[in-house]
């Protein structure tokens, strides 16, 4: 593959019809590459829980996905009311999602968590009233 | 289990993806809620649910699972339908509940995740 690949999507809050879409178009990027399909399913999930986080709960975002050889990298960013407690969001169960978001079968309070577990590594910051930024790093080659 | 073994056997329709009716199932789990889908680590999952919306569909599509039960009559949109073809999903619409969905495909020997 190329030394490096550089992608972004647009995320527009509250629309859940399209939730979804950009995690699909990665998925499709690290099929052609080929990449493990244990690791396309973990980035996947994690991206797409991710995603779902802009669209229930911020306004808009976007997320930036840099590939190279070594990692794949995915930056979630968007503008929001942000989260005031991180360590509380984190934890399993914990959620402020509307009753909207619930009958879209989300708002258990598990996406965070669960993308921890899929990562290798995961950096979130958040400025309440202004926006958050998730960051996951997955590696490709542990195989060795 | 073959799903259209498991078509047969819940009187099911495959609404699309019939040509993929020879997908081999190992585990089955139902959930209306897909929070709780996208944290499942298996491989060949059946998904019985009885939420038909474009979100059961892309959860589906980002947890690798290649088989959907619609239970209860839910019935899936020309967009869902799209998207599943897509993918390569198998989608079934079924008229029993999902408790029943699930108890006959428990009698019929799928096994549970958990
Ligand atoms: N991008 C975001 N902007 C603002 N708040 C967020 C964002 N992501 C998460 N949160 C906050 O953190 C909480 C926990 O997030 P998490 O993804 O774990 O659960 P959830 O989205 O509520 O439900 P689930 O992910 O199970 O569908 C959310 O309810 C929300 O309060
Ligand atoms: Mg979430």
């Amino acid at each position: 593959m190329a030394e490096r690949m550089q992608f972004e999507y647009n995320v527009e809050g509250g629309n859940f019809s399209r939730a979804g879409f950009a995690s699909s178009e990665i998925k499709k990027i690290l099929k052609k590459l080929n990449v493990d399909i244990a690791i396309i399913k973990r980035t996947v999930v994690a991206t797409y829980e991710g995603e779902v986080n802009i669209v229930a709960h911020a306004y808009s975002g976007t997320i930036y996905v840099n590939i190279d050889t070594e990692q794949i990298r995915i930056r979630l960013k968007d503008e929001g009311p942000g989260i005031p407690d991180i360590d509380k969001a984190m934890e399993e169960g914990f959620s402020t999602a509307s009753s909207e978001v619930r009958e879209m079968g989300f708002g258990a309070g598990m996406g965070l968590p669960n993308m921890k577990k899929n990562a290798d590594e995961m950096h979130i910051s958040s400025e309440v009233d202004k926006g958050t930024e998730v960051e996951i790093v997955m590696y490709l080659n542990t195989k060795e | 289990m073959k799903v259209k073994e498991i078509a047969r056997l819940l009187d099911a329709r495959i609404i699309c993806g019939q040509e993929h009716a020879d997908y081999s199932i190992d585990v089955a789990f139902a959930s209306d809620l897909m929070s709780d889908v996208l944290t499942l680590k298996n491989d060949n999952v059946l998904l019985i649910t009885g939420l038909a919306n474009m979100q059961t569909i892309r959860t589906a599509e980002m947890s690798d699972i290649q088989c959907v039960i619609f239970a209860r009559n839910k019935r899936v949109t020309p967009e869902m339908i799209a998207l599943a073809e897509d993918n390569e999903l198998v989608v079934l619409e079924c008229r029993y509940s999902v408790y029943k969905t699930c108890g006959l495909l428990y009698e019929a020997g799928v096994d549970p995740i958990f």
